[in-house]
């Protein structure tokens, strides 16, 4: 099994897109409306993502 | 006053309804989709879920034995395996094929471990879904 070595925004990137398609799918029930929350899911994470490390940045001085 | 409204409880639809997709989508990741005609989205789930365990094994995450101990140690353990044993066919392989991996410190093992137990709790929503599509409940 190969190695991966992904930085800390890589793995939060791939774990917020993966995440955020599955919820889009079993959350609603049209084509439309899981696109849009699979969208607004995504960008919740990316938000919380730099908000998060920008807090962290900022409180560490 | 607020007026509570009374929930409906629905009844439980026979277990040959629902209980193959369910058992299928625990299996393989988006298979209960394919058994009741939901292609696409059963594509999706399952290059979703497998794509997130796959990555957190190779970035050799940890899987989960349930111990007993203090309370932190037991929800930890045996919540973490539960999340694993959740991915189906995905963890018996890895288990089997002997690609489990010893517990480490290190950003990058932690992140595995994660994705892993991820992937699992990803196939238990996708096994709701395909659950609530076989009783009729959802679309």
């Amino acid at each position: 099994m190969p190695n991966m070595t992904l930085s800390h925004f890589e793995a939060a990137f791939l774990f917020a897109l993966l995440v955020s398609v599955v919820m889009g799918i079993v959350t609603k029930s049209n084509d439309r409306d899981r696109l849009h929350y699979g969208i607004y899911t995504f960008a919740c994470f990316m938000v919380a993502l730099f908000g998060l490390g920008w807090l962290m940045y900022l409180g560490h001085g | 006053m607020a007026v509570k409204e009374k929930e409906v409880k629905q009844p439980l639809p026979p277990l040959g309804t629902w209980a193959p997709a369910l058992a299928l989508s625990w299996l393989i990741p988006g298979g209960g989709h394919f058994l009741l005609k939901r292609t696409g989205r059963g594509v999706l789930l399952l290059l979703s879920i497998t794509t997130m365990f796959i990555c957190g094994l190779m970035m050799r995450g940890y899987m989960f034995q349930p111990q007993t101990g203090d309370l932190l140690t037991t929800l930890i353990n045996t919540g973490g395996f539960v999340g694993d044993i959740a991915s189906g066919i995905l963890y018996l392989l890895t288990t089997w094929l002997g690609y489990n991996q010893q517990d480490m410190p290190g950003m990058g093992h932690d992140y595995g471990t994660k994705f892993l137990v991820t992937a699992g709790l990803l196939n238990i929503l996708a096994m709701v879904d395909a659950f609530e599509i076989a009783a009729g409940r959802k679309n």
